[in-house]
């Protein structure tokens, strides 16, 4: 772990063949495990040193498990996670502390994660006396200083305790105190999901000048694609445990590949009614399945709206290069890029995989007591 | 006082007038959460109240369906229901009408339902209270409204309990017992906050379905701006208690005039502009208010602010002016816009 560099790239993390499996045990008497829920089942992704990749999906789909298991706050079942070429999964005990001085995390909701009962100041110069690190008393109160500082917070605040501050500003908190040990990488989960939309912007803005200025690695875990979009340079999509589509986020953004991430990307409501009424709508059929009992073949195929008789059931599709640094897992990608195959409606794959869809019978049922009481049809200016 | 404007030409089902709403504890300062709110809704119409949290947007829906309690509340003004006052009106009243005519879908579906109760018992109790059901009749009824939703496989549900089902669904059977007695005013109270991408764009498809097929008038409270673009006509914009903004939503995403909302529109990362836009955030948080009777709530985070913005300058608490046809705003400095817009695009013109 000393200055040799990882073998060839220059990649700050790499993730291979990553699992977190989580058993379900049953029984009174005995525990016994009647099967795993597969939160994340074989993930392979790298982060070059001083970029930002951005991991999105909906709840559930095993996101921010793969974020704590990079920082072993989850223990990995198989896989490997090289952090400047040491293997994370691996080490243990002293080792493993000193690790994670470099790598740090910010969580998303800022008043859980801080402990109510220390202020500040407190909270900021525990990660430096944990590591023996900011020497001395007089040291570290400067750092702790410099940090504030940093995240634009008046040092006024050294004296006070979490829930005297606004939600923006505890999220500040949260990100200085990941700060204080100068990490290398810096995991950030949803961290402004819990803030207002006007706030959201400043705390994002902090983050991209933070990364400037120290020369960070983020790794970004969201399920808001505007916000993913914003700040990372690659952006992963997620569906239950695997990666199903990798891509620089503007490629990405500009022609997803996979149905998924089309889908996903066109059920984002945008902000201009002239887009929204014009812009493409895929809706899916039903939830997500469970990730005890996932689909067999493509984990996608009982929502997909593209989904073929051939392949999509049976066969796992893995995922491969399309075009330079776009990573895919669709069997049918190339023609679905290509428009030869259309999507079908989300009533039309709910009525061949038996899942639920929104109201099959909307339009028809006009006569019935749902409209007593008005006289003409209304029309919707 | 708030005309019904571009809406459907038909007498609105819902006039709120001047309505205020003041919680007081005892040995503390009283808080005015709602302060003056004017809006109506026709049927068929879909109008939205926009705000961040903390703004007065779902103490007004609480108020308008005299779901406050009694105690240390006080609330002024006046709301009609086709015509009928509802403050003050009597609980046997508002009993009758909650749920038949006027209904309401919480955020939290989980919490809003009843763990300890069947889907189907739940469902049933609207129809069983409002309209002469026998128990099987409403049985009937009640898979019929699940399946009207969407939820596959009704009979089963019915004997489900709300754990059984996912987030989507649970939002969908409460939609479903909202619409149990075809309700002429439905009130939506972030509906698909705690739901994801995909299902949240399958709720709203059937909240606009709704809206089409029945005539239902809808308030949708939200703070997301791309939930109102997509569904609302009206769009009313609160901040502190207050309307400060309203107008019809084309008008209000292609040229917001109140600074606030075009702060909201300029500091929300979008998926169909350029990576790469840089932010604009607004200055401080939502703590940083001064109350309404010292002048504008926003003048301390607002880049237009002037002298006068402040009550003891100008003389006069900022008022709700009419601003062009269908449009009120409440601002002494709002955003200009020189030459006619080009694009509908809110972000260039927003500084």
């Amino acid at each position: 772990m000393t200055a040799v560099p990882a073998v060839s790239t220059d990649d700050l993390l790499r993730v291979e063949g990553l699992k977190v499996h989580f058993p379900i045990k049953s029984g009174i008497f005995f525990d016994r495990t009647v099967g795993h829920v597969k939160a994340v089942d074989g993930v392979d992704l790298a982060v070059p040193r001083g970029s930002t990749y951005g991991l999105v999906g909906e709840s559930g789909c095993g996101k921010s498990t793969l974020g704590r298991a990079i920082l072993r706050l989850e223990e990995p079942t198989a896989g490997r996670v090289l952090f400047d070429g040491t293997d994370v999964a691996a080490l243990k005990g002293e080792p493993l502390r000193h690790m994670r001085q470099r790598m740090q995390m910010v969580f998303q909701d800022p008043l859980g994660s801080l402990d109510p009962r220390q202020n500040v100041e407190s909270l900021l110069s525990e990660p430096l006396r944990a590591h023996g690190l900011g020497g001395g008393t007089a040291g570290i109160a400067e750092k702790v200083r410099g940090l504030l500082d940093a995240v634009g917070l008046p040092s006024a605040s050294l004296r006070r305790y979490p829930h005297e501050f606004s939600g923006g500003q505890r999220q500040r908190i949260g990100i200085a105190r990941a700060l204080t040990l100068e990490p290398d990488l810096l995991i950030a989960d949803e961290p402004v999901s819990a803030l207002d939309v006007s706030v959201q912007a400043q705390v994002l803005n902090l983050l991209g000048e933070l990364q400037e200025r120290l020369g960070l690695t983020y790794l970004v875990i969201a399920h808001d694609l505007a916000v993913v979009r914003h700040i990372s340079d690659v952006v992963g999509v997620m569906y239950l445990g695997s990666l199903v589509e990798q891509a620089p986020a503007d490629g990405l953004y500009e022609e997803p590949l996979h149905p998924y991430t089309r889908s996903l990307m066109s059920a984002v409501p945008v902000p201009d009614p002239v887009v929204e009424e014009s812009r493409e709508r895929i809706l899916l059929a039903g939830d997500l399945p469970s990730p005890a009992n996932p689909p067999s073949g493509c984990r996608f195929h009982t929502r997909c709206p593209w989904r073929q008789e051939t392949r999509c059931d049976d066969e796992v599709p893995v995922l491969r290069e399309l075009a330079p640094g776009r990573l895919v897992s669709c069997h049918w990608a190339e023609e679905i890029r290509d428009g030869v195959l259309h999507p079908k409606s989300a009533e039309e794959v709910a009525a061949t995989m038996g899942v639920d869809v929104r109201g099959t019978g909307a339009g028809a049922i006009e006569t019935d007591a749902l409209v007593q009481g008005i006289d003409a049809p209304i029309e919707r200016t | 006082m708030s005309s019904v404007l571009g809406g459907p030409a038909s007498a609105p089902v819902l006039e709120v007038d001047d309505l205020a709403v003041t919680f007081t504890r005892r040995g503390e300062k009283s808080t005015r959460a709602v302060d003056g709110v004017s809006f109506a809704v026709a049927p068929g119409e879909t109008i939205g109240l926009v705000g961040e949290s903390g703004c007065g947007k779902s103490v007004t829906s609480l108020a308008v369906m005299g779901l406050l309690p009694s105690r240390g509340v006080d609330v002024t003004g006046s709301v009609r229901f086709n015509g009928q006052e509802l403050i003050g009106a009597s609980d046997q009243m508002l009993r009758s009408l909650r749920g038949a005519d006027m209904a309401m879908v919480f955020q939290d579906p989980l919490s809003s339902l009843n763990p300890t109760v069947r889907i189907g018992t739940q469902v049933t109790e609207v129809l069983l209270e409002h309209r002469e059901m026998s128990k099987k009749q409403a049985a009937e009824e009640a898979a019929e409204l699940l399946d009207r939703v969407g939820i596959p496989d009704p009979r089963r549900r019915l004997d489900e309990y709300p754990h059984q089902l996912s987030g989507g669904m649970r939002q969908r059977a409460l939609i479903a017992m909202a619409l149990a007695c075809s309700p002429r005013l439905l009130i939506a109270d972030e509906p698909t906050t705690a739901l994801d991408v995909t299902i949240q764009a399958q709720i709203l498809e059937l909240l606009r379905d709704l809206v089409v097929d029945t005539g239902t008038a809808l308030v949708m409270i939200t703070h997301d701006l791309g939930v109102v673009a997509g569904l609302c006509d009206r769009v009313h914009v609160m901040y502190a208690g207050k309307i400060i903004e309203t107008a019809d939503r084309h008008d209000l995403f292609a040229r917001p005039r109140q600074p606030y909302t075009g702060g909201l529109l300029a500091s929300v990362p979008r998926l169909d502009t350029g990576r790469g836009t840089p932010l604009t955030p607004i200055r401080g948080s939502a703590r940083d208010t001064i109350p309404w009777e010292q002048g504008c709530a926003f003048a301390p985070r607002c880049d237009n602010a002037q002298d006068d913005c402040l009550t003891e300058v100008s003389g006069s608490i900022v008022p709700l002016e009419y601003d062009g046809p269908g449009r009120e705003l409440r601002c002494r400095h709002p955003l200009t816009y020189p030459q006619a817009p080009a694009g509908a695009t809110a972000l260039g013109g927003a500084r």
